[in-house]
């Protein structure tokens, strides 16, 4: 093991070139967290359970789209039988009431692009600031 | 304390009457057509409440300025509404006037035969409907209808509107829209806009298919005229002039 001093700086190297985005995390004081999302102080219960909203709520949206725009079918009986109507800005902006707080957060964080809702979908906070 | 037989009755009937309550809120029918009483409509031909309450609903963009206009509702002096009614007799009451035109929700619609996508579909109740997720912008179904009632959006639309309704969506660049009769409307029980907003009373929207319905009543008593019929398209807006 003549090179031993060159393997294991080399490794070191190596070492702290992957973790480097760990340290500069840390250094910038960044936290690697999620986003804590606000609940809202209305309702207590989404329209289907929370672990399933997080992992599959465009497959709910899209299936939402489809029912009304499609099929005219506009209510929807919830996992624990309440009823909801199907809207965007209707039903689900009511509770998150901010799309920047709440979509764009979350999508921001994972790498996600905001998907093309917002393009039609008017977000009312977009409104507020506009002269009529 | 006894539970009488009317009482029973009663106690299961109100919730199938809170239902069907719920039920009747959503207008539907078996053909949705409508009436124009043109006579009416020219009583005032500088009103355009109707189409001020229409492209407010749906968040119509004002591109008046860029000559690349969307509109879901306007007016068309009468030859160019009914090129097959023109003549150099046509009466005085008519000539040139503003007729108020727009999609025909054609019993047999060119524009759906044509849509690549499926974007545009006739629906059960007679509706030509828009999937604005859907449309590609190809415009064909521009193309295809026989009576412009289609427009394209060549520049994105949301700095031309003027005031947002946020309960309904806008479009995009690259997306044809079109009336849609206010499907989102009679799915809350309300009339469309257009017959909503007009003073003189002259739009009568309603069932084709059922007997002694206002359109079809209408149809029956008055003698109407319909946009190109020639074509095979089957318009299903009526008109009394």
């Amino acid at each position: 093991m003549r090179d031993r001093g060159l393997i294991l700086t080399g490794l070191l190297v190596f070492l702290a070139g992957i973790t480097f985005p760990i340290w500069y995390d840390l250094a910038g004081g960044k936290t690697s967290r999620a986003p804590d999302l606000k609940r809202s102080a209305q309702e207590k219960v989404c329209v289907a359970p929370l672990s399933y909203m997080r992992t599959s709520h465009m497959a709910l949206l899209v299936d939402w789209r489809d029912q009304v725009v499609r099929r005219n079918v506009r209510s929807f009986r919830s996992f624990d039988g309440k009823t909801y109507t199907m809207s965007l800005t209707g039903t689900c902006l009511k509770c998150h009431d901010s799309k920047a707080d709440f979509c764009d957060r979350c999508h921001n964080y994972a790498g996600v692009r905001t998907p093309y809702c917002w393009d039609c979908h008017v977000d009312p906070k977009l409104i507020q600031g506009r002269t009529p | 304390m006894s539970l009488t037989r009317t009482g029973f009755v009663r106690l299961l009937a109100a919730p199938l009457a809170a239902l069907a309550g719920r039920l009747r809120a959503a207008l539907t029918a078996r053909r949705w057509a409508m009436v124009i009483d043109a006579r009416k409509c020219l009583k005032d031909q500088g009103c355009v409440k109707c189409i001020e309450a229409c492209h407010r609903a749906h968040n119509v963009p004002d591109f008046s300025e860029s000559g690349r206009q969307v509109k879901w509702i306007w007016k068309e002096p009468f030859e160019r509404a009914f090129p097959s009614q023109e003549s150099a007799y046509t009466p005085e009451a008519l000539q040139g006037k503003p007729v108020l035109v727009f999609c025909n929700h054609c019993d047999n619609p060119p524009c759906v035969r044509v849509c690549p996508t499926q974007a545009t579909w006739k629906r059960e109740d007679g509706l030509v409907m828009m999937d604005w997720h859907r449309c590609i912008g190809c415009r064909y179904c521009v193309a295809a209808c026989p009576y412009g009632s289609r427009s394209f959006n060549w520049l994105d639309p949301r700095p031309h509107i003027r005031r947002l309704n946020p309960d309904f969506p806008t479009r995009t660049k690259g997306v044809v829209e079109k009336c849609t009769f206010c499907d989102e409307r009679l799915a809350k029980g309300q009339m469309p806009a257009c017959v909503e907003s007009c003073p003189e009373k002259a739009l009568v929207f309603g069932d084709l298919e059922a007997p002694g319905s206002a359109v079809r009543e209408l149809i029956r008593s008055r003698y109407t005229i319909r946009r190109k019929p020639e074509l095979g398209t089957k318009p299903e807006i009526f008109y009394i002039v």
